[in-house]
């Protein structure tokens, strides 16, 4: 096309006032996932609508290890952590196996948790506590295995494990559900009911200046070494106040060395003792932790002296 | 209706493209700042000065600044973290747009000042400095852990590591918005 003669005065687009006008600044805003996108995968994890899945963020081992109930926690005490990796928005998972050798029992649990953000915690765990040669002693059958499920879940409510006012603790709530699998049994040692539902309130905090991880749970219970021998008696011993404490020493990003201590009732007059263990635990990968523990669980079921080795392994996304 | 159409399609195409090489800046009145000759940092807004703007008292211990390397090992640690953090994809958008020159210098004092190496802090306060970075507590984590890599290949021991973020931990609620 031909250049068509320009007129003397060409046409001017009036830009200047328009941006010179005072703009009130707008404060910057992190860029927000899309809400149409439902799902998409990324080197990011899994996108599910402004969820995201197992991205992670948490700091090592600020998710803890997994108890023998399932939750976030130390080996046999409760924390106020929240399980999995995720941070604020996001969704975690954890799952665990553990097992215990004692001199006349073995214990196995296994389970999974899922997290929500810094929030929520809902787990799940299965515990099979092997009677062994015992079982044959107290007239139940020689390798009778008790087994018990815990349904578990844990809102944080107040502070965080790391940041913040070092004075003020995460601070969590929650409950634990458990139901024997062994009704008749346990009824016949003298527990009035095959399910029953603790209460928590755990507080733990990371001194960073001393390395120290402290936790001290509360727990408002009426189980007979857990749940798996049933829960309150018929002679009319019910819920009471039990306590769970954890102190950790972290020698490096990887690794924790610790104690723990937990007291239990003695509805049934069997002899339960309180739990200690000492423990270290390691994050083998980002994903992987292994905790190995020695465990003094005192008399269980009139068999005393039941201390031996704890071997767990947590996954967590 | 149409003539409208016919007469802005007329003005477009009338229209002369800009000149090679226009100068967009002066033409739309962008402040151009330009670096400090001698320091080679962008010039910021005056504000009152303090040690008060580092965010914690500091420690009065020989042993824990020299687990550091003194100054220059602070220095340097503060610099490294600042690079690991603008090559980390998990928070280089943060950095983008801002001055590494003075964040360098800026975070080597903090750091400094609050171990007890014998620095002044010269820069902002948390909550000024971070304004409207729109930083998570996800983004916390990984400076954390940009700073834990440096102090690592520094060689500084782990507990004299966890003392230092001892006293950053608190100011979290300043800088994640």
């Amino acid at each position: 096309m031909p250049a068509a003669p320009l007129p003397a005065e060409l046409p001017q687009i009036a830009y200047v006032p328009v941006l010179d006008a005072e703009v009130e600044p707008t404060p910057i805003r992190r860029a927000v996932p899309p809400v149409h996108i439902t799902t998409a995968f990324d080197e990011d994890g899994v996108q599910s609508g402004k969820a995201r899945l197992f991205k992670g963020g948490k700091l090592l081992l600020t998710n803890g290890v997994s108890t023998v109930e399932g939750s976030s926690g130390g080996g046999i005490a409760r924390w106020a952590t929240i399980a999995g990796q995720q941070m604020p928005g996001g969704i975690g998972l954890s799952a665990h196996a553990t097992a215990i050798e004692l001199p006349d029992y073995g214990w196995r649990s296994y389970g999974v948790a899922v997290g929500f953000g810094d929030r929520l915690e809902l787990s799940i765990a299965r515990a099979d506590f092997d009677t062994r040669d015992v079982g044959a002693a107290l007239g139940i059958g020689k390798g009778y295995t008790f087994n018990m499920d815990t349904f578990g879940a844990k809102l944080r409510v107040a502070g965080d494990v790391v940041y913040g006012d070092p004075w003020l603790p995460q601070i969590a709530v929650g409950i634990e559900h458990k139901r024997s699998r062994d009704g008749a049994l346990v009824r016949a040692l003298g527990a009035t009911d095959d399910e029953s539902t603790d209460v928590t309130l755990s507080a733990t905090k990371l001194v960073l200046a001393r390395s120290l991880l402290v936790n001290a749970t509360v727990r408002y219970t009426e189980a007979n070494e857990l749940g798996l021998l049933g829960f309150g008696t018929t002679a009319g011993a019910g819920y009471a106040l039990q306590f769970e404490g954890s102190l950790g020493y972290q020698l490096s990003r990887r690794a924790v060395l610790g104690a723990e201590y937990r007291s239990k009732p003695d509805n049934l007059g069997l002899g339960d003792d309180d739990w200690m263990d000492i423990f270290a635990a390691y994050a083998l990968t980002d994903h992987l932790t292994l905790t190995a523990a020695y465990v003094d669980l005192g008399s269980i079921a009139t068999f005393s002296d039941q201390r031996g080795g704890f071997l767990s392994a947590q996954v967590a996304f | 209706m149409l003539l409208a159409a016919t007469a802005s399609a007329v003005l477009m195409l009338l229209q002369q493209a800009p000149a090679e090489g226009t100068d967009w800046d002066a033409e739309f009145g962008v402040e151009v700042k330009e670096r400090d000759p001698v320091t080679g940092e962008i010039p910021v807004e005056p504000y009152e000065q303090s040690n008060a703007n580092a965010g914690a008292t500091p420690y009065d211990s020989a042993a824990l600044a020299r687990d550091f390397g003194g100054r220059e090992g602070i220095a340097r640690i503060a610099a490294r973290t600042v690079d690991l953090s603008e090559a980390d994809p998990r928070v280089a958008a943060i950095f983008a747009a801002h001055d590494m020159v003075r964040l360098k210098r800026t975070l080597g004092e903090q750091f400094c000042y609050l171990l007890g190496a014998g620095c002044d802090y010269s820069g902002r306060d948390m909550r000024t400095a971070h304004a409207e970075m729109g930083v998570t507590k996800a983004d916390m984590n990984a400076l954390v852990e940009n700073l834990q890599a440096a102090m690592r290949e520094a060689g500084v021991p782990f507990a004299a590591q966890n003392r230092l973020l001892a006293k950053l931990a608190p100011m979290s609620d300043q800088v994640v918005e």
